[in-house]
């Protein structure tokens, strides 16, 4: 269980990276802080002729709060962001997605980015990302482009970025002061890969009805989905949960592997869409209530 | 350029400060920090239980905070702080977190526990007063297949009361 010989190498500013990327392209991987790199270079999943080490480019470390946006470089590490205040205030879902994230030993090192990079299905920062309809800035010697995270990610493991692409940031949209936020999940233990998550974020107007939704899973297709629920705008709600559970659990098309058959997943589905969507109602009333 | 080239197979020296005290081996690029801990430096308390960042028997204290040594490269660990289990209180004596896990039976074969202790005492400063929730929580990060975690639990809700009496 050790890697295969690589070139290591460990640039200390990203257009030093960006230049070995451009050199190296797809027999390069990068790696910040290693969380799911580093398991698939012991196992030789993956044998790359060189590794990127990024995880001492300060320039990514770094959390910027925005007009409409906080930017999160792509190398702060997760119990960094967790314990964010930034993030805490304008981006409460993450800091919601982020427990659930391996273990507190895993989120001491492990990143924001290369959690978007590797784009496991089940992936809690991926499907946060999704939900907050954010973004990934991608660099490349030749130039800098913003995927929306719903275009982002394109199946297990597979994404927009290109060979000499490195992830730099993850731009996540301000959430409203009287928005309500969710996200659970199941494992089968905790800290494993979930078999499904769902995220959800919401506003009510004043007489109770749904103004705003935003809902996703992960873990259920090959990629974190959201999941299109317009038509419940405008409804009363007390009401909507049942009804969208329903809804989220016919818009799926399920994967099937060894933790999980697609039955389940949509039982799954259906289960955690309802806990998401109460829990993010009842905390967008008593914000609500706070704020009136 | 500063990018720090090291090719692979390349031998080469490294230097990091280990429980205080500055030392330096030998590694190349593949050499996984666990290994370098122990075959370079004779830390033996750093336990290789899975390598591939599951079962937590790895975990050290890097530049403070408990992390896995098994899922990164010796070569990433250049200059760092590590903290394994041999440095966690005098040769010959307990802290308090060891003096709990004693008195609780919180390891029988005690392999998990070195890493367990490291993680403990990152997670005790960040969290001085836990509940049971919170305890459990941080040890999902590590298996334990034959203590059973009830005594391993008591033991650190014992030590983060010992520790807030004691400063």
């Amino acid at each position: 269980m050790k890697p295969v010989a690589f070139d290591y190498y460990r640039p200390e500013a990203v257009s030093e990276a960006l230049a070995l990327l451009s050199e190296k392209g797809e027999e390069a991987a990068v790696l910040a802080g290693g969380m799911t790199l580093g398991p698939m270079l012991n196992l030789r999943v993956v044998r790359p002729r060189a590794v990127i080490d990024i995880s001492r480019i300060q320039a990514l470390k770094t959390i910027t709060a925005r007009s409409n946006i906080v930017v999160t470089g792509a190398g702060v590490v997760q119990s960094d962001a967790l314990r964010a205040n930034v993030i805490a205030r304008e981006v409460p879902l993450l800091v919601m997605a982020l427990p659930w994230v391996g273990h507190f030993q895993t989120r001491n090192r492990g990143t924001l980015g290369g959690s978007v990079a590797h784009a496991d299905p089940s992936a809690e920062i991926p499907l946060a990302l999704v939900v907050c309809d954010g973004a990934v800035v991608l660099q490349s010697r030749r130039r800098q482009r913003r995927v929306p995270a719903r275009e982002f990610f394109l199946g297990a493991l597979t994404t927009q970025r290109q060979p000499d692409e490195m992830v730099t940031a993850l731009e996540w949209p301000r959430a409203a002061p009287d928005a309500g936020h969710a996200f659970t999940e199941i494992a089968q233990r905790h800290g494993d890969f979930a078999i499904a998550a769902a995220g959800c974020s919401l506003r009510l107007d004043k007489s109770g009805r749904l103004e705003e939704l935003s809902l996703g899973v992960g873990g259920v297709e090959s990629r974190p989905v959201a999941i299109d629920a317009k038509g419940f705008l405008g409804c009363s709600a007390s009401d909507i949960a049942a009804g969208l559970c329903e809804h989220a659990a016919v818009s799926v098309t399920p994967m099937e592997d060894h933790s999980a058959s697609a039955d389940y997943r949509i039982a799954l589905t259906r289960v955690l869409v309802e806990r998401a969507v109460n829990d993010a109602l009842a905390m967008a009333r008593q914000r609500r209530d706070r704020l009136q | 350029m500063t990018t720090l080239h090291r090719a692979a197979g390349e031998r080469f020296t490294l230097h990091l400060t280990l429980n205080g005290q500055r030392r330096s081996g030998e590694a190349e690029p593949r050499m996984l920090l666990c290994d370098f801990l122990r075959h370079e430096l004779q830390a033996f308390g750093v336990h290789v239980g899975c390598e591939h960042g599951v079962c937590g028997a790895c975990t050290v204290l890097l530049d403070g905070r408990a992390v896995r040594s098994c899922t990164q490269y010796a070569a990433q660990a250049d200059g760092a702080d590590i903290v394994t289990v041999e440095g966690l209180a005098e040769p010959g004596t307990l802290n308090e977190v060891q003096r709990a896990f004693a008195k609780h039976h919180a390891l029988q074969c005690g392999f998990c526990t070195p890493g367990i202790l490291c993680s403990v005492t990152h997670f005790l400063r960040d969290t001085p007063a836990p509940d049971e929730q919170q305890v459990r929580d941080m040890l999902s990060g590590h298996i334990c297949r034959c203590t059973g975690y009830a005594p391993i639990v008591a033991a650190v809700l014992e030590a983060a009361t010992a520790i807030r009496k004691g400063s």
